[in-house]
């Protein structure tokens, strides 16, 4: 008799073999993760989503006095308030997505515990929701630019800035990407969870959010090829230059960047796709 | 024409006891090593059958090993077996928590888990929003759950508090709204463990109405586990029973039941006097007899009149003693006691030292056909025990049938029939 099964459940699986058909299948669940994410963030807050605003709003002020003040680092000759506030915009998402990516296994163990559906749902709504969050930071960042440029800077708006829909996409493919690894390797050895928390810090350091690519050329010439390793260099120097005219602009580095998120992307999905089949077994 | 849903092909999964310690490492680049080479896994071949109480020699275990059956569309299949014979571990690979490690289940259609009822709420969300939230998590789409909302919220009956975050349900309301939004999906299969263990008992018997409507209604495939054997025998048509992580009985449901309670939960060891939980420290039982045997399970005949009871042993001080016996259905409830020092006041007196009690019991005229356990006792009426020995064994009624007759059953018809009344 002839049967066409729908589901053969096994232990071998081929290393590619990724249902994304069946994620689509789940997109209103997807849905429900993106809404659930921006309604319980402000639930029982008195400001609510000006929360989004506020952390990096304080934050940039805070720069402006450490950094730009008492340590004297170079913006560039862009208002400090805009050099400032343009990084943390694309760093906070990049931290966002790749922090909360990590912690997949782990946070939601009772539910994949219980329930079957793709697991890829959850990492995919986190990088949703976030982008919600950095809309709000954005507008932020567009109030403080025009308020600057209409008292009289002289930015150099160009045509880079048509890359900034990609920047961002690329932003969180890397931290989905590298979420999803960590997430993947965390349900086993744990030692990466205490890796990640003070590592984003330090990475944060290695990527040009408080200072321009340009000090560190002229600084530490030896060390360069840290930061130009670095796939987020690329991302926010283009981001700065798009709206500025001012910092390093460079299709060789911006292609590099662009390879590796494509690859770290991919990686992460396999891996990720991997580990879930046997994760509540070692988790 | 036979259709099958869901096929189990040797499926196995083993586990490794322990802490996950510095061993795992090395085993994990051994494991990658051997597949690299196109090799077994070489830890699949060692590995002890899961029984739990005796101690094994490997860290490898099988908590499921071989299983292999098939069920049909519309059967209502009872899964049971002791703790940890692997019950939930099978469900759990079958709703794709876990994966097996050996074999492979074949599936057509959509399979939906009701593995604990809640899991997925967020305690922040109203109610309104979790239904949508926990229907998605179970695979259904948004216009499903908007067509089937308003009988959610009626079947579990919070209509008042739909837009109230669900952190302020009590537990109950919680439990109702869980089993209420995957009651009513519509996978053709689903999967139940052990959800009438919570709420209260109407809220239990409505569970259960829904679920004969799924199966009997709509002919979809359920496989339910449950220790509640009333609720087992009354909805499902079809038992597996597992033992130690192997399939150990399939058939339908009554069969199982009686596989199961004659190799299963109570009664575990094969003499009856090894079944004795608790005795006196000055008394020593060496043997007891039920029903002519020291075997913890016998049968009693068609048209059986009586049943003997005979204890041996010695005491090391005099004592007041009399002989309770309570038989029991296989659910646990209680049909009929005999306790001669409870109605009469009859108590026997006991000399230091070898004893031998003999009792014979009148049993009922026509006693139906039926699996029963039996809990003996030994006790002083009113002032103390003496020996408990709770489940020590099981007697199959043949049940009582003559000429054209047919047996009653113990399920159907109760524990004994009645006979028209003669003056004597």
């Amino acid at each position: 008799m002839y049967k066409d099964w729908d589901i053969i459940i096994t232990n071998r699986s081929s290393l590619l073999n990724i249902d994304l058909h069946e994620v689509w299948r789940y997109r209103d669940l997807l849905a429900m993760y993106v809404k659930r994410d921006i309604i319980t963030f402000y639930k029982q807050t008195i400001l609510g989503p000006l929360w989004f605003v506020i952390q990096p709003l304080f934050t940039t002020i805070m720069f402006m006095f450490v950094f730009g003040g008492i340590a004297g680092i170079s913006t560039d000759g862009i208002p400090q308030a805009v050099f400032y506030l343009a990084g943390l915009v694309c760093w906070n998402y990049f931290q966002d997505c790749l922090s909360k990516c990590s912690d997949t296994f782990n946070a939601n163990q009772a539910i994949f515990g219980k329930v079957y559906f793709p697991r890829l749902v959850v990492p995919l709504s986190i990088v949703i929701s976030n982008i919600i969050k950095m809309a709000i930071q954005f507008t932020l960042f567009l109030a403080v630019y025009i308020y600057y440029f209409a008292s009289g800077v002289d930015f150099h708006l160009n045509m880079t800035i048509l890359l900034v829909p990609i920047l961002i996409v690329m932003l969180g493919c890397l931290g989905l990407g590298f979420g999803m690894i960590i997430s993947s390797m965390t349900t086993k050895y744990r030692d990466l969870r205490f890796l990640i928390t003070f590592g984003v810090q330090l990475w944060m350091y290695a990527t040009p959010v408080i200072y321009p690519l340009s000090v560190m050329k002229d600084t530490y010439p030896k060390y360069i090829w840290v930061l130009v390793a670095n796939p987020l260099t690329a991302i926010l120097e283009t981001f700065k230059y798009a709206f500025t005219g001012v910092g390093e602009f460079n299709w060789l580095y911006l292609g590099y960047s662009f390879a590796f998120t494509v690859i770290i992307l991919i990686l992460g999905i396999v891996i990720f796709n991997r580990v879930q089949r046997n994760f509540m077994d070692v988790i | 024409m036979s259709n099958t849903v869901i096929e189990f092909n040797n499926v196995g999964k083993q586990y490794i006891l322990g802490t996950i310690g510095t061993g795992t490492l090395s085993q994990d680049l051994n494991r990658w090593w051997a597949n690299i080479r196109g090799k077994e896994d070489p830890f699949l071949k060692i590995g002890d059958t899961n029984d739990r109480t005796q101690k094994g020699d490997s860290r490898f275990v099988w908590a499921l090993r071989d299983i292999n059956f098939k069920v049909e569309q519309g059967d209502v299949v009872g899964i049971v077996g002791k703790n940890g014979a692997g019950k939930s571990t099978l469900l759990k690979i079958l709703s794709r928590v876990t994966s097996p490690t050996t074999g492979n289940i074949k599936i057509k259609g959509r399979i939906a888990s009701l593995l604990e009822v809640g899991t997925g709420f967020h305690p922040e969300m109203t109610g309104r929003e979790n239904i949508f939230m926990n229907g998605s998590i179970m695979g259904m789409t948004k216009a499903e759950i908007r067509s089937k909302f308003d009988e959610i919220v009626d079947f579990a009956g919070v209509a008042k508090y739909v837009d109230t975050p669900v952190k302020r349900y009590s537990s109950g309301m919680m439990v109702r709204l869980g089993f209420a939004i995957a009651a009513h999906l519509e996978p053709e299969i689903l999967v139940v463990d052990e959800v009438l263990a919570v709420g209260d008992a109407e809220f239990q018997k409505k569970a259960i109405g829904k679920m004969q409507d799924v199966s009997k209604g709509e002919g979809r495939t359920v496989l339910f586990v449950s220790h509640n054997m009333a609720a087992v025998r009354s909805l499902c048509t079809r038992g597996v029973m597992l033992k130690n992580g192997t399939v150990d009985f399939i058939g339908n449901i009554p069969d199982t039941l009686d596989h199961y309670l004659k190799n299963g939960e109570g009664v575990q060891k094969s003499k009856i006097v090894d079944n004795i939980k608790w005795s006196k420290n000055s008394l020593k039982i060496d043997s007891i007899r039920i029903n002519d045997t020291e075997e913890s399970s016998s049968t009693i005949r068609n048209g059986q009149k009586s049943l003997k009871i005979v204890i041996e042993g010695s005491t090391e001080e005099d004592m007041s003693y009399d002989i309770m016996m309570t038989l029991k259905s296989k659910e646990g409830i209680p049909l009929a006691t005999y306790a001669m020092g409870h109605y009469y006041g009859n108590i026997q007196h006991l000399k230091k030292g070898h004893f031998s009690l003999r009792r014979e019991l009148e049993l009922p005229n026509i006693l139906s056909k039926g699996i029963m356990t039996a809990d003996l006792y030994l006790h002083h009426p009113m002032v103390e025990y003496l020996m408990k020995a709770p489940d020590c064994c099981t007697l199959e009624s043949e049940g009582f049938q003559q000429g054209f007759g047919r047996a009653l059953s113990q399920e159907q018809n109760g524990f004994m029939g009645f006979n028209d009344y003669e003056e004597k």
